[in-house]
């Protein structure tokens, strides 16, 4: 639950509700982008940018190598498979 | 040091684990006994055992598991409190997945499903409110828990649900705070701790500043240590480092994620929704002030506590569980009487064994075959039964 995992955002999906689908190794999720937006950095800017998702919240803002480097280690570990099938949880049953 | 070739950079690994040795050898408190270092996330503790970390470590230094396993230290009422609210009609009861296996005093929440109350699992609280938009006709609880990490997804999940008029969603407010509960660590009588390796993802929130007082009160150094292996051993290299040369500090190895001052738009959301309860009763440590927080009056109609009936009856462990003690860093696991035999992770007694960042399971998982001594017979279990919870 506190591990979280890096992906890129890649779409916005609301400007008013400061939402936005990420893409981590290759699964689309909507997160909420509250936390890395301000004036100077507004949503709509934040295409392209590598975050860290927590609970379908992008917490942080990180670099890309950095990212890519730690999506490795998960993978290597299998935790990023814990984290994706999280993600994908269907609730509506 | 088995484990060191599976590192990102196992040259590195080496190279700090030698400078560790070095530094150890230059201070004179390791040579009478163990250094003892506390990481207080459970982050961490999975980090040192999915690596073997501690086994590679000298002998003069030991590391103590802390209590930042939000999981592990959920007290028996508060999950009897989450079946009680499940069992409602017409509620869909939602949770992160960890807490869905840990024991109540009659069952768990997964028991509760399985006997037919609307329990689901979710990856994010913003799920649970696309569930209360789904389902008007339902009432949709969020069972929110974590430390300072998730409090803000929670926080803008309310300001969210606000925003949008909807009025079938609720939270069922479990949140606790780091600050208080380090307190309480420092202050137990039965501990010596000579430092410890700080939350990285908690203070990616709070920032730095919140831990001062450990340096200039405690005079215990920390260093705020993020979740690789060599982050890890960096951060012990760095607060030896510090007891070497006899300082106290913050430090942050973990800059890349951590800025000094926090996140401000996640503690602005924390402080418009949440306030300090009074005190927060966890599993193994008893109560400790102002360790939780409770939503503001304010947010009242996101209250699961205001909007429902919860039992809230205070319920003592298992009296054959040792949790406390561990969470303490007094008792190692495997010293618990019911270690592996009654509690495993199948059939757990306490709460360290359900999450994969509970010390517990982590040593039955990856440090129990190498901790015992090899030819010897695991040692044969107490003939005690495990007690019924006691109210
Ligand atoms: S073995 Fe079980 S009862 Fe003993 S401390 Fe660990 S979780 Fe608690």
């Amino acid at each position: 639950m506190c591990l979280g995992i890096p992906g890129k955002i890649v779409e916005i999906t609301s400007v008013e509700n400061k939402l936005a689908k990420v893409d981590v190794s290759g699964i689309k999720r909507e997160v909420n982008l509250a936390c890395i937006v301000n004036d100077e950095h507004p949503v709509e800017s934040c295409i392209g940018d590598w975050v860290l998702v927590h609970v379908g919240f992008a917490m942080s803002r990180i670099d890309e190598e950095e990212a890519a480097k730690t999506l490795a280690l998960l993978s290597e570990l299998g935790e990023a498979q814990q984290e994706l099938e999280a993600m994908q949880l269907d609730s509506s049953a | 040091m088995k484990y060191v070739d599976e590192f990102r950079d196992p040259h590195k690994a080496k190279l700090l684990i030698s400078e560790i040795q070095r530094l150890l050898d230059q201070i004179e408190r390791a040579k009478q006994r163990p250094l003892q270092l506390m990481e207080v996330c459970g982050g961490h503790t999975h980090t040192i055992f999915r690596y073997g970390i501690e086994k590679m470590l000298p002998e003069a230094l030991e590391l103590v598991h802390g209590p930042g396993c939000p999981v592990c230290v959920l007290p028996i009422g508060r999950v009897d409190d989450c079946v009680a609210l499940a069992e409602h009609p017409h509620v869909i009861f939602t949770t992160f997945g960890d807490a869905m296996r840990v024991p109540g005093s009659k069952k768990s929440l997964l028991q509760a499903k399985a006997g037919g109350a609307d329990v689901r699992m979710v990856y994010s609280p913003l799920d649970a409110l696309q569930l209360a938009r789904t389902n008007p006709a339902k009432e949709v609880i969020f069972f929110g828990l974590g430390f300072e990490t998730t409090m803000p997804s929670t926080a803008l999940t309310i300001l969210q649900a606000k925003r949008e008029g909807i009025t079938n969603f609720s939270l069922f407010c479990n949140h606790i705070t780091i600050i208080p509960t380090v307190k309480a660590i420092l202050d137990s009588p039965d501990l010596r701790l000579d430092g410890f390796l700080g939350p990285g993802h908690v203070s990616m929130v709070i920032g730095n500043k919140p831990y001062e007082f450990i340096a200039r009160h405690y005079h215990k150094p920390i260093v705020v240590a993020g979740f690789e292996p060599l982050d890890i051993l960096q951060s012990i290299w760095m607060i030896l480092k510090q007891i070497q040369q006899g300082r106290c500090e913050v430090e942050n190895q973990y800059q890349r994620i951590v800025p000094e001052q926090g996140n401000s738009q996640a503690l602005s959301a924390v402080s418009e929704v949440f306030e300090l309860r009074e005190f927060f009763e966890w599993r193994g440590l008893g109560s400790i002030d102002h360790s939780g927080v409770r939503i503001r009056q304010a947010y009242r109609d996101y209250d699961a506590e205001k909007k429902f009936s919860v039992p809230n009856l205070k319920i003592a462990d298992p009296k054959s569980c040792q949790c406390g003690e561990v969470l303490k860093g007094v008792i190692k696991p495997l010293q618990c009487k019911v270690f592996g035999t009654t509690c495993t992770p199948e059939t757990p007694l306490g709460a360290l064994m359900v999450s994969s960042e509970g010390a517990c399971a982590a040593y039955y998982r990856y440090g129990r075959i190498e901790s015992m001594p090899e030819s010897a017979p695991e040692p044969a279990p107490d003939p005690q039964p495990a007690d019924e919870a006691v109210i």
